[in-house]
């Protein structure tokens, strides 16, 4: 390998990819290409842990036992996800303490749909219906990423991630055949999310300035519009199915594409919410800090108890 | 009271004991001190959820008045509650909520333990159910005993403060009363003087492991298995009835 140059290196790495084989942690790749993966991979995993909250702020309030299990259960797969997502950044050689500390300093983002609050239990079922299945589009389109490592932590995801949608839009159907009470917390909660569920999916491609690379190394197989659209056509008859309005008045079916054509969607202020203007940036990241804080004395005692152990084994032996 | 009273009194207090600490370990759920044990504590929290639902269906039906495990769950008056005080202390922070648990937890494990015997059946397949993830509990909160007492000067001072703190709300935990008795003899419940005994062995090597001290059976507070709760029973019923309080009769 030392005998190659980096242009040789490339050549090599693109053929790869193009052959559909799969980046391993120990293969050659482009710095950019490492680079790229940590960044997208750790904005996963941080989108994971600080997507615990939102919906964490539901558990104690569920309406019943079952709701309240699975709510727990959904959120604790979210950690599960993070857990992979983390180790799949370590594969690159990045440190999860590293990662973690450039989520806790502001530095890496994370999904901005979880700056957006959880105010009535409806919410429940719009992020599990409308935030899991937007992002179920683009995971499952990543299971078939060009690095190996993510692509297989992918495929635990989407399988997890597929639940968690049934039994947020489970939530809403219920609402919907209930009293008008709960029909109008159902279509509140809908009128909410919709339009940040269109905007998770990343800005037209047109506008998005590292597409054409991703494309190119297989991280990313489709476009922005395309998942977006995809995701549109899904869900507008699900939507309808169960008596639901979606908050935009250009919404209609092209019998001609099979599209259903929708409106402007309100960058201002998804750029607004990216820039850390959202409802609930400061508590998200206060949250995630307070609870690394408060818990350093905790991993500091686990740390210090398995070397005193480590220790008294070497002593023993 | 009727013999029916008493194993409806009886699976209600099992079952509340359930309830409010799951209902408690669930708000750490996000706030853990690493992903690891938020992903431990929301397992042990769904796992006293899913006893709470059988036993609460079963204490329904004991009832007779056809109410459900929702309804018996959610729409109680708070005298009505038959937990332990301990369940329902603030988790504070990870030394008083792991002290509470290893306390519960000990408890719990010899309970259903002995519940594997009981002549009703109903609570005996749920003993057996419950046993593995007790046994579980158990094993993981006295670990974390051990490896917060042995840890760090830090840590061992947390820990054992806590303890010492909430000591004094264990003993609750074997207070027999006219329930119990009846119970006892009819051969469902549990012989609370016996697994007092086996508790105090098995708490006491645990401390030993941990370098900790174990604290003196001195005052106990009591009053939680006859309705009569600490201040703080109200808030939590306040955010876990919230729902079905707010809009009642609804499904969910």
């Amino acid at each position: 390998m030392l005998n190659k140059t980096i242009e040789q290196l490339e050549q090599e790495f693109q053929a790869k990819i193009d052959a559909e084989i799969k980046i391993e942690p120990k293969d050659w790749m482009p710095d950019a290409y490492r680079k790229t993966l940590v960044r997208q991979i750790s904005q996963h995993a941080h989108s994971e842990v600080v997507g615990m909250l939102p919906e964490g702020n539901w558990i104690s309030r569920a309406p019943s036992l079952r709701r309240k299990a699975v709510l727990l259960a959904k959120v604790q797969d979210e950690a599960g996800h993070g857990l992979y997502l983390y180790s799949a950044v370590e594969t690159l050689g990045t440190s999860r303490d590293q990662t973690i500390e450039d989520l806790l300093s502001g530095k890496a983002k994370y999904s901005s749909i979880f700056n957006y609050p959880a105010l009535t239990w409806a919410d429940m079922g719009a992020i599990g219906w409308l935030v899991d299945g937007a992002a179920i589009m683009n995971q499952v389109a990543l299971c078939r990423a060009s690095y190996g490592p993510y692509a297989r932590a992918m495929v635990r995801i989407c399988k997890e991630e597929s639940f968690h949608q049934r039994q947020g839009y489970e939530i809403i159907c219920t609402l919907m055949k209930g009293t008008d009470a709960q029909r109008q917390m159902a279509q509140d909660a809908v009128n909410r999310f919709w339009w940040p569920a269109l905007m998770m999916f990343g800005p037209s491609d047109t506008d998005s300035p590292n597409s054409a690379q991703s494309m190119k190394w297989k991280i990313k197989r489709f476009s922005n519009d395309d998942l977006r659209q995809k995701f549109v056509n899904a869900t507008v008859p699900q939507a309808h199915l169960i008596g639901l309005t979606l908050p935009d008045k250009d919404l209609k079916f092209n019998e001609a594409t099979g599209n259903w054509e929708f409106g402007e969607m309100p960058w201002d202020e998804f750029f607004n919410v990216v820039k850390g203007n959202g409802p609930c940036n400061k508590k998200r990241l206060r949250d995630r800090n307070t609870a690394h804080d408060n818990g350093a004395w905790v991993r500091e005692a686990a740390l210090a108890h398995a070397e005193k152990r480590a220790e008294r084994q070497r002593k023993a032996s | 009271m009727t013999k029916n009273e008493a194993l409806f009194k009886y699976v209600t207090r099992i079952g509340d004991n359930s309830l409010i600490l799951g209902q408690r370990l669930s708000e750490w759920c996000g706030h853990g001190p690493v992903l690891e044990e938020d992903i431990a504590l929301t397992n042990t929290a769904l796992d006293l959820i899913g006893q709470a639902t059988s036993l609460l269906k079963y204490a329904g039906e004991l009832e007779g008045k056809g109410r459900n495990e929702d309804q018996f769950a959610f729409l109680r008056y708070e005298h009505e509650y038959l937990n332990c005080l301990l369940v329902e202390l603030p988790n504070t922070d990870y030394a008083y909520t792991l002290a509470r648990q290893f306390l519960f937890d000990h408890f719990n494990y010899l309970m259903y333990q002995e519940l594997l015997d009981t002549d009703d059946k109903q609570l005996a397949a749920i003993a057996e159910k419950s046993l593995k993830e007790v046994t579980y509990h158990r094993r993981r909160s006295s670990e974390w005993m051990i490896r917060l007492g042995d840890g760090t000067q830090e840590s061992h001072e947390r820990i054992q403060f806590a303890l010492n703190d909430i000591w004094e709300y264990s003993g609750e935990l074997f207070e027999a009363d006219e329930v119990d008795q009846m119970m006892l003899d009819a051969g469902i419940g549990v012989n609370l003087a016996k697994i007092k005994t086996e508790w105090h062995k098995n708490v006491a090597e645990v401390l030993e492991a941990a370098t900790m001290t174990k604290p003196q059976d001195d005052f106990m507070q009591l009053g939680g298995k006859n309705g009569i709760h600490t201040e703080y029973m109200g808030y939590i019923l306040a955010e876990m009835q919230y729902m079905q309080r707010a809009y009642p009769n609804c499904e969910w």
